[in-house]
């Protein structure tokens, strides 16, 4: 964390506006069939706002942000990760084609797109799960474009997967030792002598048990990790992220598959890793959770990124809505967004206006 | 009765016989690739061939026992790592793809003229060749000993002898398994044989871990071959796919991911194996030749093979919570 | 599994072309194999040597080092004694054990006037090899110069190494110790083509299995074997002519299949059973089928058709007559199944279900029942493949499935696992690859194999998706 950058722009004069309440002006003015959306969508997160209370944390971020040009490809003030000229070519197609990024430290950003735009694709290219064709990209300063995705966790950016990857046969706590890094007893000559390993072993449990209270997971230290529900896996494989000690924490699709009861607590525990420093990059379908939780959005489509900025005003980017909804109703019906009630409500009202 | 009696005691010698030790120690071996990493190895009998070649002609060139044993283990570890290199970044069945075709290629080098001048072409190595170093080891006085109904000489190749060095070895194999499977090491192995994309995302090096999981293993298959030679002969013809498909089935039975199942599996399996070919043998001596019998013996064993991988994929120590395979 | 998508819609529709016209220009050939005018081989003197068999076989050969027939040499040894006649091809006895062996040529059946150059020679047995001892008839009585040991080779049977490689050699030219000679090497490009197309077969089945179910079947080699056997069984014990025999051998043998998805696969794929486990069934069916096949033949190598192969030269490729109809058979075969993927309704679903098994079931689908027909159509190509093997190369042991099964993984790895139409390139590849590498001087013919698992291997490092495959998206 450089404190320095964020103790700068924290000196300005500072609005504790709401990014909810700066949103609501502009909606009057937004395009034509994008007030519905908005709209509707505003007021549940003024609701969710209210029930939230909104971390230091979180307001500096929104603040530093709030002086940033929401335009593609924006330079942000401190930076932690950045992607340049990155493509990614399945046969004819290009799956990937981001011209810039840069994602600000200490933030939670989304990336949202419908489906098929590629935020996966460019997931898996940062965090060298898939080689890219060609680019460059910076984590906290250093190129990582041809960087494994082991090493990159260990550099302190760490990933979960859209499909939970809870290591079912291994007991909830195995889970988390596992992804303690620096265990001298992963070696294979440190593994035969216990009291190598005994000590940090000791210790990393401790550490465990402490993040999986956290969760809510500790009462099931001793459970197999493929007899926990869907909601359960999810928060494992954060607590899971959360032991190797990562600067920044990569989510796919966290709310995925999730009973909607456990959203809100995953959506608690997201936060929380803003307000402890960490940066959080998060692919998500699920609209609501983008505009409650993120302090920044990227915009996908087709490869590329079409729009970004704070939440409230990228939801009303013609580019944005034409990305989701497609200029014509050419409407992708596979798109979980279409389940967003504010989504529906403004199909409805375009189709009564016809 | 007496009939009865005589099966019973050859069965019961398969409890203790060297190539019952030698099939544990390969499905020690195997049980490190499957059972603990999920590596899918159909091709143990090369590696078991290569320790075979590796100690028979090193002896026979002169090297002292230790030194040949050594490079019985050598070249196992090597074959892991020319298998391993281009197999193990990749989904799991191009390794199990490449090991049974090695496995094949390697039995066809070794009954090949080229190298038969060392290999001896189709016809092996003779025994006598090469167990002078191992016999000469012997600090047992020459004799005869009787254990129960069992029987054998001190020094020789179906010896005492040879029976105590074929198990401590797979005593000290079972421990060194224990060891290394119980420190965070072996958890790294289990987490890559549930998911390797997850423990990457977690800063391991998953291709690291799998390649030393497929060396020891490798490594613990030519010392398996050393074993199943001793008393014996090189045969390349003895140690072919089928070898491997027993092997296979000797550690799912005792169950993968145990400590003690290749072991046990391996006792149990040919205990039972010898008793139903003798007892068939006996049995069936007027309606099938004896040729038949064991072909007989062999579809058993493989229908056995699928019944287990099916009915009970845990095998008979394996924890049924935590069933030995992909649950994906 | 990183690369690149290649073009793989053109190459594989320019190949589905170029099968299909192969087809229709062979498609009105018949598959009746003209039954040769030969009279039938005693079962006792066609020994081929595999890893439980050793062969003696005496050679009769007058000065132009022609085959002399009708003389008796008598071999004895190890307990054995057998007495033989020459005929105008190859003579070969199965022994019992290894060991020396004496054969001894009966004077009585010496045309008069001649003699042989030695009475007797010594030879030694091995597994997995055919002794040979060379008798020159020569005029009048006196011995001529020392005789070799070891008959020239031209009859092509094999060299002395002949291998567990548990199909016949007949076809592949010994190679001298030089570099080869052009028409050498087309030759060995045309047995190429013919064991490309026939591995083909089996390996397109291999590959839809695997598109369809994920498995990597390891039983699909035996049951090439088993299409050899039936063919065996169906010719020499039925009586069949050549043509039901075939037909019977592909009904079995997809039966065989179907079956098998009746029992074992279907049942298993609704309990969900994951595939490595499904993989290690397929390990144990093998082993099962292995030993059934074994029960009817043993360890001897059998031919399916009695009779000796007449040589047929087609633009300076000399191959047998059943191994030209077998690789008409196979092409036309090929283009029915080309046709049957590309234009038929079932077809096009089996490479939807083969693409993503989720969306064709969403689509309306049943990816049960194209399982179904995967299995069944595989296993009886598997079959075909087996017969028209063993027709062409004139003999198998049950080994025969094991080393194909290798070359199968090598060529569906090679054209890219899961397309139909990359296992027949792969196919054609390494049957070309097996049969020229022959041609490398000191190259036993045994380690042909070899240089499946070579391209296996380097495939796996260059290039794992294969030439026609695709890479997969992680996570």
């Amino acid at each position: 964390m450089s404190a320095d950058k964020n103790e700068n722009t924290a000196g300005e004069p500072v609005e504790t506006v709401d990014p909810v309440a700066v949103a609501e002006p502009a909606e009057a003015t937004g395009p034509d069939g994008t007030e519905d959306l908005v709209g509707s969508a505003a007021a549940a997160d003024a609701v969710a706002a209210a029930s939230t209370e909104r971390s230091a944390a979180a307001k500096k971020v929104t603040e530093i942000l709030s002086h940033v040009e929401p335009k593609v490809g924006v330079a942000k003030p401190d930076v932690i990760l950045t992607a340049t000229g990155v493509q990614r070519r399945f046969g004819g197609m290009t799956a990937v084609d981001v011209d810039h990024l840069e994602v600000q430290r200490g933030a939670i950003t989304a990336l949202i797109g419908p489906n098929g735009a590629g935020k996966t694709t460019f997931f898996n290219l940062l965090t060298g799960f898939d080689k890219a064709n060609q680019g460059t990209w910076e984590f906290e300063g250093r190129p990582i474009a041809h960087t494994s995705a082991a090493k990159l966790a260990r550099t302190g950016m760490v990933r979960t997967f859209q499909l939970t990857k809870a290591l079912s046969r291994l007991t909830v706590l195995q889970n988390m030792l596992l992804a303690a890094p620096g265990n001298p007893g992963e070696n294979l000559f440190g593994s035969l002598f216990r009291p190598l390993w005994s000590g940090v072993e000791k210790r990393n449990t401790a550490k465990a048990m402490e993040i999986l209270a956290r969760f809510n997971l500790d009462q099931k230290k001793d459970d197999f990790a493929g007899s926990l529900s869907g909601g359960q896996r999810k928060l494992l494989e954060m607590a899971r992220a959360l032991m190797t000690e990562p600067t920044m924490i990569m989510l796919d699709e966290p709310m995925a598959g999730v009973n909607p009861a456990l959203v809100q607590s995953l959506l608690h525990h997201v936060q929380a890793l803003r307000d402890e420093g960490m940066t959080v990059l998060f692919v998500e379908h699920d609209m609501h959770a983008v505009r409650h939780i993120s302090d920044w959005v990227v915009v996908m489509a087709e490869g590329r990124i079409v729009a970004e900025g704070p939440p409230d005003s990228v939801m009303q980017d013609q580019a944005v809505v034409d990305a989701y909804l497609g200029a014509h109703h050419d409407t992708d019906l596979g798109d979980d967004a279409l389940l967003d009630p504010a989504v529906l409500a403004r199909l409805e009202a375009e189709e009564e206006k016809r | 009765m007496d009939e009865l009696i005589r099966i019973l005691i050859q069965a019961l010698a398969q409890l203790v016989a060297p190539a019952t030790a030698a099939y544990a120690l390969a499905a020690i071996g195997l049980n490190l690739h499957f059972g603990y990493t999920g590596l899918l190895n159909i091709g143990q009998a090369g590696f078991m061939l290569m320790g075979a070649y590796g100690f028979a002609i090193a002896t026979i060139e002169g090297a002292p026992f230790w030194l040949a044993f050594l490079i019985a283990a050598a070249a196992g570890a090597l074959l892991a790592l020319v298998l391993g290199i281009p197999t193990l970044k990749l989904r799991g069945d191009y390794l199990a793809i490449v090991t049974i075709s090695a496995a094949e290629i390697i039995r066809f080098a070794g009954r090949s003229t080229l190298w038969a001048e060392y290999t001896g072409g189709a016809s092996g190595l003779a025994g006598t060749a090469y167990k002078g170093t191992f016999q000469d080891l012997s600090p047992l006085p020459d004799g005869r000993t009787a254990i129960g109904p069992l029987e054998y000489i001190h020094n020789g190749s179906d010896s005492w002898w040879t029976r105590i060095f074929a198990w401590s070895l797979v005593l000290i194999a079972v421990l060194l398994v224990w060891l290394i499977t119980r420190s965070p090491w072996g958890r790294v192995l289990k987490g890559i044989r549930e998911d390797e994309d997850a423990v990457r995302a977690l800063g391991k090096n998953v291709f690291s871990y799998k390649m030393q999981a497929l060396v020891l293993g490798g490594i613990a298959g030519s010392l398996a071959g050393m074993l199943f030679v001793l008393p014996i002969s090189v045969a390349p013809d003895n140690m072919g796919r089928t070898l491997t498909f027993f092997v296979w089935t000797v550690m799912l039975l005792g169950g993968a991911a145990t400590l003690w199942g290749p072991v046990l599996g391996s006792m149990l399996f040919f205990f039972v194996y010898m008793l139903l070919r003798t007892g068939m043998r006996t049995g069936l001596s007027d309606i099938m030749p004896a040729e038949n019998v064991e072909h007989l013996a062999g579809l058993m064993v493989g229908v056995a093979l699928m019944c287990i991988v099916i009915f009970r994929p845990q095998g008979i120590l394996g924890n049924k919570k935590e069933l030995a395979f992909d649950v994906r | 599994m990183k690369a690149d998508r290649p073009i793989a819609s053109p190459a594989r529709r320019a190949l589905a072309v170029v099968v299909a016209v192969l087809a229709a220009l062979t498609a009105s050939a018949a598959m009746l194999a003209a039954p040769a005018a030969a009279s039938g081989a005693d079962v006792a003197t066609d020994c081929t040597p595999d890893g439980t068999t050793a062969c003696v076989s005496p050679i009769v050969l007058d000065n132009n080092n022609d085959p002399v027939p009708g003389i008796e040499v008598t071999i004895t040894g190890n307990d054995f004694e057998a007495v033989v006649t020459s005929t105008d091809g190859p003579v070969s006895v199965a022994v019992p054990t290894v060991g020396r062996y004496t054969l001894t040529v009966d004077p009585a059946t010496v045309p008069d006037g001649m003699s042989t150059d030695v009475p007797e020679r010594q030879v030694v047995a091995q597994t997995g090899s055919t002794a040979r001892g060379a008798f020159r008839i020569v005029q009048g009585s006196a011995p001529a110069e020392n005789g070799s040991t070891t008959a020239p080779s031209e009859t092509g049977t094999g060299g002395e190494d002949a291998e567990d490689s548990g199909i016949g050699d007949e076809g592949t030219t010994e190679n001298a110790s030089g570099w080869p000679e052009f028409s050498q090497v087309w030759q060995q490009f045309g047995s190429g083509i013919r064991f490309g197309l026939l591995l083909a077969l089996a390996s397109v089945g291999l590959s839809l299995i695997y598109g369809t179910t994920g498995i990597s079947t390891f039983s699909h080699g035996e049951q090439v074997t088993l299409g050899a056997l039936l063919g065996f069984i169906s010719v020499n014990w039925w009586g069949l002519p050549v043509w039901a025999a075939v037909l019977a051998t592909i009904v079995i043998c997809a039966a065989t299949g179907w079956f098998q998805d009746v029992v074992l696969w279907g049942p298993l794929r609704r309990r969900g059973t994951p595939v490595m486990q499904l993989m290690i069934v397929t390990i144990g069916l093998s082993m099962s089928l292995q030993y059934v096949i074994q029960m009817f033949i043993g360890g001897r190598s059998q031919r399916v058709l009695p009779q000796n192969a007449r040589p047929v030269e087609i633009a300076g490729i000399t191959l047998s007559a059943a191994s030209w109809l077998s690789m008409l058979v196979a092409l036309a075969v090929i283009g029915v199944i080309a046709w049957f993927l590309t234009q038929t309704r079932i077809g096009r679903a089996t490479r939807a279900v083969s693409d993503n098994a989720a969306l064709a079931a969403a689509t309306g689908i049943n990816p049960d029942r194209i399982v179904r027909i995967v299995w069944t159509m595989s296993t009886g190509l598997a079959g075909l493949s087996g017969m028209l093997l063993a027709i062409s190369f004139g003999s198998f042991t049950w080994t025969l499935g094991m080393i194909l099964l290798l070359l199968m993984f090598a060529s569906v790895t090679l054209g890219g696992m899961g397309t139909a139409f990359g296992a027949l390139a792969g196919s054609i590849v390494i049957g070309l690859v097996v049969e020229m590498s022959t041609l490398i001087p000191g190259m036993p013919s045994s380690l042909r194999y070899a240089s499946g698992l070579l391209i296996l291997i380097l495939v796996l490092l260059i290039r794992p998706q294969g030439l026609l495959g695709r890479a997969v998206r992680v996570g």
